[in-house]
């Protein structure tokens, strides 16, 4: 507690400088000053010593408001306006719940905490530097926004312009620091006082928790965080479990009629299981129903070994239920992915008298100037509310709607599904043979190397597999909800590595073996957050995909310049990542990291990934560089 | 609709022209192999024309010489795009043909031990 109310920094300079005018001090030898400071007890009078330090910062107050919340870490890039609380979360909180994770960029402590949340189920804190910090942390933010993942930012901001000490704190300061990321935020606020903060801390945490889920940004005034605590009656408010909203009763009864009485439903599950409970939820409807489940791989939805799993097709549906699908147009819809000379306009795949359901959380809160909610929704019915909270009232309620000769109908439904399955299960093993022995390797082939090493561990696969031809989720048994996350959600390149990370940090305590795929021109963003991985000792596993180019681009310039009969082959012209290659394998090493590779030969990958495995169960880092196919 | 009529008459000359072309490839496979990456093709379909989550299956055993021609200039509606002969030449198609026609077929995911202990 500090014992003057003069020791603000204000108040100390206030000080010093009358200490100084009341008594000059002349330059003099060494020798001189300390004979002089022998004999001062005896000849200086008496004076009130003004106290300069402070044991009670504000920031203490705010460490307890953190850790009321049972936060596991808080990622940062050390900033100036958030010192203060740092030095609090090291020394007054003794670096526990949270601990706090050196990340060298804002992007990847944001990422970090996207990672995390996605299987840990719970946020994880990123404390970022106001302006420039916000500014590098913007498109993590984003991409969790998009994704529907919970995160809280502290942005640290000097917002008294009396306080700022330098040209630097002036242009690091804001007058509303987080009006850069509010497109893409839940929530945010700006307290003025430490009751203020504790409040907003605790209501972003619900609201940040609440479907839809999402990033909130909460500022920490570095004079709030720095001056002594002198608020009275501080107290750090209660936080009450976070129920997730339920669709409308009728809504789902006259949904159940629908399913029950289809001929061909197709369930579509996007951002839908939020753990295990989710999974088992939607095996429960699809058995029930004996209906297929097409799982557009944001999480593990459903079990991938389950009968029924992805053997549904739209086009000869009669009722689609879209749980958590965002975008029902394409899911409706083709369309070409270029815009080609001559293209037609999208065309509707379904059946005009198909009935289209959709339960998702997203209809409750959308922004505005992002267009991350893709076209209207032109469903049958919509209903609000969070399709996993649902799932058990409309299980109910088709239960009690089956009839027998609609349990027979379903039965037979069921029997064809499960044909479906094992036709699609041989065509994936079928195409998987191409290419085979192929340098560059195939990612397919990469794919069935790692699962034979990994299939009799707990594993847990955190890189999206979107740019790597689905191949995991092709051929691996995906039975448990953290052995897949999905991608960023907003497609922002960069997210792959420190999100890998932050899912691996989460893994950690459970001993689970965390598998990342790495995409090349990702790892280059920010690939800093390797020394973070090593330095906090996370076990992780990448495995490059190390295309040696931005290969979606590859073939839209290729396109482009067909499209305008102009020479294709310089199409790699700002687009591939050659002379010189990166060597990704010295890269790990110079972060203190096992690096691999690079591998050309695919016979080489299956005991680059035993020396790899061994690596991580000593519970390290690895990186594998395997030179890879263009695109997947 | 009048490029779609077109694509489906270019295609029935082809395929006519496919059943009665000589058995024997012609084309350069080696100029085809280097043609195939510097096109920028492997980006889709991949360095040995085995298909990808953007480009079809091509090799082993691709189609008719005649009838990969006629699709290269006149693409279905997807994202294939129309590669004229101001582009990519008739002679340099025919080399890229040889190539994928020279891919020797896939084992049988059963003969490989890797694949077979996934099903």
């Amino acid at each position: 507690m500090a014992t003057s109310k003069n020791t603000d920094r204000r108040g100390f300079l206030k000080g010093a400088a009358a200490l100084a005018g009341a008594a000059p001090i002349a330059l003099a030898p060494q020798s001189v000053l300390a004979q002089t400071a022998a004999a001062a007890p005896a000849e200086t009078p008496a004076r009130t010593v003004e106290v300069l330090t402070n044991e009670r910062p504000g920031a203490d107050f705010m460490m307890d408001v953190i850790k009321s919340l049972g936060i596991e870490y808080a990622a940062a890039n050390p900033a100036s306006s958030c010192r203060g609380l740092h030095e609090s979360m090291i020394n007054y909180g003794g670096n526990k719940s949270p601990e706090l994770l050196t990340a060298l960029h804002e992007e990847s402590s944001v990422a970090m905490a996207h990672g995390y949340a996605k299987i840990e189920g719970k946020p994880l804190i990123a404390m970022v530097h106001g302006t420039v910090g916000t500014q590098h942390a913007a498109m993590a933010i984003y991409n969790a926004w998009c994704d529907r993942v919970p995160a809280i930012v502290i942005l640290g901001n000097e917002t008294d312009a009396t306080a700022r000490r330098s040209f630097v704190e002036w242009t690091h300061a804001a007058q509303d620091a987080a009006a850069i990321i509010r497109d893409y935020t839940k929530w945010d606020d700006n307290p003025t006082s430490l009751q203020h903060f504790a409040e907003s801390l605790v209501r972003a945490y619900r609201i940040a928790m609440t479907p839809p889920m999402g990033p909130v940004a909460i500022i920490a005034n570095a004079k709030l965080q720095e001056e002594p605590i002198e608020e009275k009656g501080l107290r750090v408010p209660k936080l009450t479990p976070v129920l997730h909203p339920v669709g409308d009763s009728g809504a789902i009864l006259e949904t159940a009629r629908m399913l029950v009485n289809a001929e061909n439903p197709v369930i579509v599950a996007g951002r839908m299981a939020h753990n295990q409970a989710g999974m088992t939820l939607l095996a429960e409807l699809a058995d029930t129903l004996q209906a297929p489940v097409n799982d557009q791989r944001n999480r593990v939805n459903i079990a991938s070994s389950h009968p029924f799993y992805n053997t549904g097709n739209v086009v000869n549906a009669d009722v689609i239920l879209a749980l958590e699908v965002e975008d029902i147009f394409m899911l409706t819809h083709r369309m070409s992915q270029l815009n080609r000379i001559g293209m037609e306009p999208p065309k509707k795949i379904i059946k005009d008298t198909c009935k289209v359901v959709s339960i998702s959380s997203v209809e409750l809160f959308q922004r505005s100037n992002y267009q991350d909610f893709a076209r209207y929704n032109e469903v049958d019915m919509a209903i609000p509310g969070d399709a996993q909270a649902t799932l058990p009232l409309l299980i109910e309620a088709c239960k009690k709607l089956i009839t027998g000769d609609r349990r027979a109908a379903m039965q037979a439904r069921g029997a064809k599904l499960t044909a479906q399955y094992k036709k699609n299960k041989e065509t994936a093993l079928t195409e998987a043979t191409l290419g085979w022995d192929s340098s560059p390797l195939t990612p397919a082939r990469i794919s069935a190397e790692l699962w034979a090493q990994i299939r009799n561990e707990d594993w847990s696969l955190v890189g999206n597999d979107m740019f790597f031809g689905r191949w995991p989720s092709r051929l691996w048994d995906f039975e448990k909800h953290y052995q897949f996350i999905g991608g960023s959600g907003g497609e922002g390149v960069g997210y792959g590595a420190p999100a890998a990370v932050g899912a691996a940090l989460a893994n950690r305590k459970y001993g689970r073996l965390t598998v990342n795929i790495q995409n090349d021109g990702d790892l280059n963003y920010a690939p800093g957050v390797l020394w973070t991985a090593v330095h906090h000792n996370i076990p992780l596993l990448s495995i490059m995909n190390n295309n040696r180019g931005y290969h979606q681009e590859v073939m839209f310039v290729t396109t482009m310049a067909a499209r305008a009969n102009r020479d294709v082959t310089r199409a790699g012209i700002g687009t591939k990542l050659d002379k010189p290659y990166i060597d990704y394998a010295t890269m790990a090493k110079t972060y203190g990291m096992t690096g691999i590779g690079p591998i050309t030969d695919p016979k080489d990958v299956g005991p680059a990934i035993k020396r790899a495995i061994e690596v991580v169960k000593a519970g390290e880092p690895v990186l594998i560089d395997t030179v890879t196919q263009g695109r997947g | 609709m009048k490029k779609t009529i077109l694509f489906l008459a270019a295609l029935a000359v082809s395929v006519a022209a496919a059943l009665a072309q000589n058995a024997a490839p012609a084309g350069n496979a080696e100029n085809g192999k280097k043609l195939w990456v510097k096109n920028n093709c492997y980006s889709c379909h991949g360095y040995e024309g085995h298909g990808g989550s953007v480009g079809p299956k091509l090799a082993p055993k691709p189609i008719s010489m005649v009838a990969f021609m006629a699709i290269v200039r006149h693409p279905p509606q997807s994202t294939m795009p129309t590669f004229t002969a101001r582009v990519i030449s008739d002679s340099d198609l025919r080399d890229m043909w040889a190539y994928l026609n020279a891919i020797p077929a896939a084992p049988a995911y059963k003969d490989v031990p890797l694949l077979n202990a996934i099903q």
